[in-house]
């Protein structure tokens, strides 16, 4: 068998299985988001009918959709940063020459990463509890009246997003703590022989050096951010007063609750978009800092 | 600053982090052990005042748990195990063997990692209910069996791998499918022991896809199972954090003992933007 025929056969079980039951439902959620599909249309096709860009319209009318989006632009945009800076602040003390027992930080920094979120979020639940949970009993000490995280409308997304910041900020931070080790130590020598302070040393040096990293980092979050729904189905079921649906919560109860499959599509459709374009957006900026 | 307080400055914020990464892991850990009631007390108790295992008898005679965790087992096993052959095999394909239309095609692999997965999961229900493979493990396990970031990290690490090897095992008379189980896949093996691991965990963590697909309790993984005894005992919480504990541990201790590999994998994987 020559090179060129075995390399169809190395190739075929992976790009059949990808072609079969990835990139075919993603055409089929295309054309599927342009119908109706729904309970009857599952019971006997014959149902089925095509509405055009009707289920995109519908949502684009319809506050559910609105206020899921903005829960999930809520929970990226206070989420993502806040990880970033989290992930960035840990890697920068795992660096430094005066950290000890640096081993032993990184892994159990790290450790939330590999836990399963189904499991440490119902730790979550239980240390944030109104009447018998930690957080509130830490804050009472210091005379704080109790919250209730996870059933006030105001505090539910806020604890989700603490509650992410936490399992996710371990995996930047490895990557963060790569990128410092790359920078060449004799510049920071050279700055500090200039007289730079280490404020001045970390603007100048460590950000413009980690600048492509944070890029890279900034949208591998991005992207995850906004795919939020383990957290506020284990936490919260999307509650209190549905202030943590998010768009991918939206899509499994119009799909898997009441198997509006055409409409369920068109939300996958939309959230893929945005994430699309925020993506672009950001890579845009970034060019144009760099080029600036 | 005196370089006495910056070094206690930066290792108390070291600590202080460590508290926070820990201490619900370990609080877990405890109140596992707690009789039922016993975590509704004020002030809330860290330690179990009578270590007990109810919470684990419970959770394996009655809540189901043992099945959830061979499910877990199984499916997670099955999944690398099937992924690790179609991964390995194309990873090595576009990165070591010529052929036509091969850097177009994987430019159109790449190009999938855009998609969100999220987007085939309607549609890919409605194929395994045609099929008769929901509520099943093939329909979590099938459609996991080849990931493009899996071919794609193999193909980078394959890529090292000097042609004349190849070319002296083809001139001595080697077929490709020799050639590839006796001179590629052991030069492999770092690359299989990370892709190996990231699968399972990834696999064994997963929950939006099993919770759609596995639509019977008896085939429920740790995680649907849990969520689904959460959603009834809302207030035990300490049979609660006995099944978090249960579904914790296995990838924990995976990743104790397998931590190098797994770092590396995850700075291999972060290269690709």
């Amino acid at each position: 068998m020559n090179p060129q025929r075995a390399a169809w056969w190395f190739l075929t079980p992976a790009l059949l299985v990808l072609a079969v039951f990835f990139l075919l439902p993603v055409i089929a959620a295309l054309g599927l988001s342009l119908t109706d599909y729904d309970l009857y249309a599952l019971a006997d096709i014959r149902h089925l009918r095509f509405v055009a860009l009707g289920n995109y319209w519908d949502l684009l009318h319809q506050s559910a959709f609105w206020s899921a989006l903005g829960h999930t632009f809520y929970f990226v945009l206070a989420g993502v940063p806040l990880s970033i800076m989290v992930s960035l602040g840990s890697a920068l003390l795992l660096n430094s020459p005066l950290a000890r027992c640096k081993p032993f930080f990184r892994t159990a920094l790290f450790a939330p990463v590999v836990t399963t979120v189904a499991a440490v979020a119902l730790v979550w639940r239980y240390i944030f509890n109104t009447k018998y949970g930690m957080a509130n009993y830490v804050l009472g000490a210091v005379g704080i009246h109790p919250v209730d995280w996870l059933g006030d409308p105001h505090w539910a997304m806020p604890t989700i997003i603490l509650f992410a910041v936490w399992k996710n900020f371990g995996y930047n931070m490895i990557i963060f703590l790569a990128g410092l080790q790359a920078i060449p130590g004799d510049l920071y020598e050279a700055a500090h022989i200039d007289g730079a302070s280490p404020l001045q040393q970390f603007r100048h040096i460590t950000l413009p050096m980690l600048a492509p990293t944070l890029l890279m980092v900034s949208i591998l979050t991005v992207s995850g951010y906004f795919q939020l729904f383990a957290e506020p189905y284990v936490m919260t079921e999307g509650g209190p007063l549905q202030s943590t649906t998010s768009v991918l919560y939206l899509m499994y109860n119009e799909g898997f609750k009441w198997w509006n499959f055409g409409t369920a599509s068109a939300v996958a459709f939309l959230l893929f978009v945005i994430m699309f374009a925020v993506t672009a957006l950001m890579l845009r900026v970034a060019r144009r800092g760099a080029a600036a | 600053m005196n370089p006495r307080i910056a070094k206690a400055v930066i290792n108390g914020l070291l600590i202080g982090g460590t508290v926070v990464a820990l201490f619900p892991l370990l609080w877990m850990l405890s109140v596992s052990f707690m009789r039922p009631g016993e975590a509704s007390g004020l002030p809330p108790p860290l330690l179990p005042a009578h270590a007990g295992w109810q919470n684990y008898e419970e959770l394996f005679t009655r809540a189901g748990m043992g099945r959830y965790l061979v499910n877990s087992l199984a499916i997670s096993t099955g999944i690398t195990a099937l992924s690790l052959a179609c991964n390995l095999m194309a990873g090595y394909a576009f990165a070591k063997l010529r052929f036509h239309g091969r850097e177009r095609l994987f430019q159109g692999l790449l190009g999938m990692l855009v998609i969100p997965a999220q987007v085939a999961m309607l549609p890919l229900f409605l194929m395994l209910k045609y099929m008769g493979l929901v509520n099943s493990y093939a329909a979590v396990i099938v459609p996991a069996m080849a990931t493009a970031f899996g071919i794609f990290l193999v193909r980078q690490y394959a890529r090292s791998i000097p042609d004349e090897l190849m070319e002296a095992a083809r001139i001595d008379g080697a077929g490709e499918l020799r050639i590839f189980t006796q001179i590629v896949l052991p030069l492999l093996k770092p690359i299989m022991v990370t892709l190996a691991i990231y699968t399972f965990l990834t696999a064994w963590n997963d929950f939006m896809w099993p919770l759609i697909a596995l639509t019977g309790q008896e085939h429920y993984t740790l995680p649907i199972g849990l969520a689904s005894l959460a959603r009834e005992h809302a207030q035990d919480s300490e049979l609660m954090m006995a099944g978090s504990v249960v579904t914790v541990i296995p990838v924990l201790a995976l990743f104790l003992a397998m931590q190098r590999y797994y770092i590396e994998g995850l700075l291999l994987g972060s290269v690709k933007g």
